[in-house]
């Protein structure tokens, strides 16, 4: 239907109040030049009367010129914009095209389809709701249709179409159609998405694009744009978990401080009890603008200006979210990275990385494979070049406030840029895996702990029953201290005693963590971190079914520690600092540890090449220099008494 | 009941503000370009919104060619009076020494002088390392291909091939000494989306926009108006009153306008959605060549 006839039908007025109401659908388009993408596009266009009509002169003046169809407009030129690409006959970056129906507005990411264009693909999806896949029905499924789904479902694009096209060359066969479902469909499943739809098209010939083919009665589904004027997107929407990355703050006078930034996810309302991150500081929102305005409630993605209810230091950079539900706050995030430059990614580089408003210098510590696109493997590499995709682990000087990218497309990706050139040279999308850092006590121990107390409420068997039954009081003695210092020593013969005494006790140490449970982690800094936090949760649970737990780890940071005793509890945390100075710890080096650092064969050895942190006021400090083991066993056996924990 | 959803005018809105609220953050010294256009005016309005209740944190800058219509230059002193702004002329001084205008040196260097070489100039004085432009990607071809971060080396200078990748709505921001961005807000908005806009914000609007009867002149198939006495006019023209109005305002000898007889913003609305002209096509200087308006961008034009 063309404007004129709406408006005659519901008057301007009308029309304006209608097309108001209007949502906005954004749409990628993958599909080499061979398959007929520009053709769809300009089909798309010019059938939804997008095309006016000065340009379809300009178009067919062209088509004259550089055209491939003869006597017909030929329509792919309506959308080929740059000199170079029309000489070359290619697309090379991505275009935006408008056109709108009376249901939505539509932008179209054309992106170009060979293989060296990856990055301008993932550049198109990274906003896109939905992706239409274009296949040659005369080749079927090739490794490049492979590969933009790949892409596709990689910037977490939900909604697919699997644009068969040029149907009309296989003679409108349904039984081709069918095959090249299949064969889709079961390259699909293994790229969790939400949504596939398939559709038989002709775009040259306008079937099942804007009208319904005839030549295809057998095809019982919409044509495109009908599909795509009715794909449900609310449901894409993330309105639960607030996070507003604050870009800039307002002072026009003393008694305004504004913090300003887009809403990435959740639902913000006046009085609502918020905490910004790194800080962990709370407050209440006093009031809120939207465009200067003051409102209600504001959602995302809307840019809005919060002002709160008490002083609290908020810049650029950080984040304000809901008490309860915070994201992971880490200096180290697992990510899959697009790499965009010719110069390859290597691993020890630093970059700068920008996450929402927060620029931090980053480090890639580790390339953990690279994804052989076509086939979905996962091989070792050594860098990644242009146009290649892997998995690495990242660490930032600042934290990063950051939620799984499946979760918020916001929260969970950033861009690497090179630090010399301000190139963007990568961009990253953060994969969900619990590491230590991430349930860290430091600044979300709080938001944590409302998910356990869930789990309390639900349990009818108590701790407390459980401890009564076995008769005891439950703890957790944890030993830190350089290597060699006494702590798995000290660790047995503690247990022996205590279970002679007849108490249901556990010793764990580094040993025989890695044997198990902590099997698939390396000695790095996060990986020894997550090693920890293991232990503690271990522990904990241990306290819950009543038993006594004695950890012996290094533990060398005090943040490390402290986060275990966040994990454990407070009231049931015991601190035991083995103290001897590295000397005599490395002169007691029977296995050769220390030695083995010292020559440069391992890494990450407290101590040598790592930091190692004494506690400050450790609950029991001993001295493993001068006093022998039963002393000290003796001096934390008198602790524990004094603090009732032996009952 | 909230639906908690964005109509697409909103969710152009919103997307807009951050952008500019990013460049004003992350910038030392941005720039918004005012041409006086209603692109302009709706970049001006979301600048407002951007940061109420406080000023617009950077300056302003018009950049004169000397031939703008009258009602142009009165419509934006009366604008920059009643928002406040922090606002800059720049005209090129050598274009006046020389006295360059559209009649003597033709339209191509009347526009590479006065308006590309001019915002050159305008933007190396006042040290801005970023400038918002109104340019949005439907309006011609070439621009379909813009990044809403368009990098600029050091000769303002426009690299089609050597763009940074833009992800998201995460723009690096990272400039050297002596290079610059242009920013487009506008980028994903239409012609239509820009006068529904104005329309809802009820915009103040150069008069020109809308019809009236006004002196004109007839000249390569456009209806010319001869806004002053500085028009030549060609043996045995003779200008005649006629309702007009214009679809876009640049240099009064260069625009075009076209017959009509919408008077207020739905009218105009309600021609363009008739009418199946786009708008640079009052506009002279696109239709040099194909692809000329990418040989302007790469000269420096914004």
């Amino acid at each position: 239907m063309t404007y004129g006839s709406q408006i005659d039908e519901l008057g301007i007025e009308g029309w304006l109040a209608r097309y108001g109401q209007r949502e906005m659908l954004r749409l990628l388009t993958c599909g080499s030049v061979d398959d007929g993408k520009s053709t769809l596009i300009g089909r798309l266009l010019y059938d939804s009367q997008t095309v006016h009509d000065d340009v379809l002169a300009a178009t067919k003046k062209a088509s004259a010129r550089y055209g491939t169809t003869g006597e017909d407009v030929d329509l792919a030129l309506l959308v080929d914009g740059l000199q170079a690409e029309r000489e070359q006959g290619i697309t090379i970056d991505v275009a935006h095209r408008y056109f709108a129906t009376d249901r939505r507005k539509f932008i179209i990411a054309d992106t170009p389809g060979h293989v060296q264009y990856t990055r301008n693909m993932a550049t198109g999806a990274s906003n896109c709701d939905l992706a239409i896949i274009l296949i040659d029905a005369r080749h079927g499924v090739l490794e490049q249709t492979r590969r933009h789904s790949f892409l596709c479902a990689l910037l977490g694009i939900q909604h697919f179409v699997v644009a068969v096209n040029k149907m009309d060359l296989v003679g409108w066969s349904e039984a081709r159609f069918e095959e090249i479902r299949a064969a889709y469909a079961e390259f699909a499943s293994r790229l969790q998405v939400r949504d596939v739809h398939f559709i038989p098209m002709s775009a040259l010939k306008g079937d099942n694009v804007v009208r319904r083919s005839e030549a295809m009665p057998w095809h019982q589904g919409p044509p495109l744009l009908a599909h795509l004027e009715s794909v449900h997107l609310a449901g894409d929407r993330n309105l639960v978990d607030l996070r507003l990355p604050v870009q800039l703050v307002l002072r026009p006078n003393l008694d305004f401080r504004g913090f300003c930034g887009t809403l990435a996810s959740g639902i913000l309302r006046v009085g609502d009890e918020i905490a910004t991150l790194p800080s962990g500081r709370r407050s209440r929102v006093k009031s809120l603008l939207v465009g200067g305005v003051e409102v209600g409630e504001a959602w995302a993605p809307m840019a809005v200006t919060v002002t709160l209810a008490d002083e609290v230091d908020v810049s650029r950079g950080d984040m304000i979210v809901a008490p309860n539900n915070a994201p992971h706050l880490d200096n180290a995030v697992e990510a899959m990275v697009v790499w965009f430059n010719e110069t390859p990614m290597q691993t020890g580089r630093q970059y700068l990385v920008k996450h929402t408003t927060l620029e931090t210098p980053g480090e890639v510590v580790e390339l953990r494979y690279r994804i052989q696109i076509g086939t979905l493997r996962r091989e070792p590499a050594t860098a990644l070049q242009m146009n290649e995709i892997g998995r690495i682990r990242l660490e930032t000087a600042r934290p990063l406030a950051a939620d799984a990218y499946a979760q918020n497309r916001t929260t969970g990706s950033f861009i690497l840029i090179d630090r010399m050139t301000n190139a963007t040279v990568g961009a990253g999308m953060v994969v969900e895996r619990m590491t230590a850092e991430e349930s860290a006590g430091r600044t979300h121990a709080a938001a944590d702990a409302g998910r356990n107390l869930r789990l309390v409420d639900k349990r009818r068997v108590t701790a407390d029953a459980r401890a009564a039954r076995l008769g005891q009081r439950p703890f957790v003695l944890w030993i830190t201290g350089l290597p060699r210092s006494g702590k798995s020593s000290l660790a047995y013969a503690l247990e022996e005693r205590l279970f002679a005494d007849g108490r249901h006790v556990q010793v764990l140490d580094g040993e025989i963590l890695r044997r198990g449970l902590s099997r698939d982690l390396g000695f790095r800094g996060a990986d020894r971190w997550e090693n920890q936090r293991r232990a503690a949760e271990v522990a904990r649970l241990n306290a819950e079914s009543g038993l006594i737990t004695i950890v012996a780890l290094v533990s060398p940071l005090a943040a490390e520690r402290q986060q275990a005793r966040a994990i454990v509890g407070a009231d049931r945390f015991v601190e035991v600092f083995c103290d001897a100075p590295l000397a005599v710890c490395e002169a007691r080096d029977q296995d050769g540890l220390y030695a083995r650092a010292r020559a440069g064969e391992i890494a990450n050895v407290t101590g040598v090449d790592a930091p190692y942190e004494a506690p400050t006021a450790p609950e029991v400090r001993l001295d493993t220099e001068r006093e022998g083991l039963a002393a000290n066993l003796d001096r934390v056996l008198a602790a524990l008494r004094q603090r009732g924990m032996l009952g | 009941m909230t639906r908690y959803s964005l109509t697409h005018l909103e969710q152009l809105e919103h997307e807009s503000i951050h952008i500019i609220r990013e460049v004003a953050a992350a910038f030392e010294r941005p720039v918004m370009l005012y041409s006086i256009g209603k692109d302009s005016g709706v970049m001006l309005r979301l600048a407002e919104k951007a940061f109420a209740p406080a000023r617009i944190p950077f300056k302003v800058l018009h950049v004169n060619t000397r031939w703008k219509f009258r009602e142009m230059i009165a419509f934006r002193d009366e604008l920059v009076r009643r928002m406040g702004l922090d606002f800059v002329e720049w005209i090129n001084p050598d274009g006046v020494r020389d006295d360059v205008n559209p009649f003597t040196h033709g339209t191509q260097k009347h526009t590479h002088v006065m308006k590309t070489l001019a915002l050159k100039q305008a933007l190396t004085a006042g040290g801005f390392d970023a400038a918002f432009g109104g340019a949005r990607r439907d309006e011609e071809k070439s621009r379909a291909k813009e990044r809403v971060f368009s990098f600029r080396d050091r000769f303002h200078q426009w690299d089609p091939k050597n763009q940074r990748p833009e992800l998201w709505n995460v723009f690096n921001c990272r400039v050297n000494k002596g290079e610059s961005i242009r920013v487009f807000p506008l980028s994903n908005w239409t012609e239509l989306d820009v006068w529904l806009y104005a329309h809802k914000e009820s915009l103040p609007m150069v008069p020109l926009y809308f019809a009236k009867e006004r002196p004109v002149v007839r000249r390569g198939g456009a209806w010319i108006m001869v806004d002053d006495d500085r028009m030549p006019l060609e043996p045995g023209e003779k200008p005649e009153m006629r309702k007009v109005r214009f679809r876009t305002l640049g240099c009064y000898p260069l625009t075009g306008a076209i017959e009509s007889e919408a008077e207020t913003m739905p009218e105009i609305i309600e021609e363009m959605l008739r009418s199946r002209d786009s708008e640079r096509q009052g506009r002279v200087i696109d239709y040099d060549e194909g692809g000329s308006m990418e040989q302007k961008k790469r000269e420096g034009y914004f």
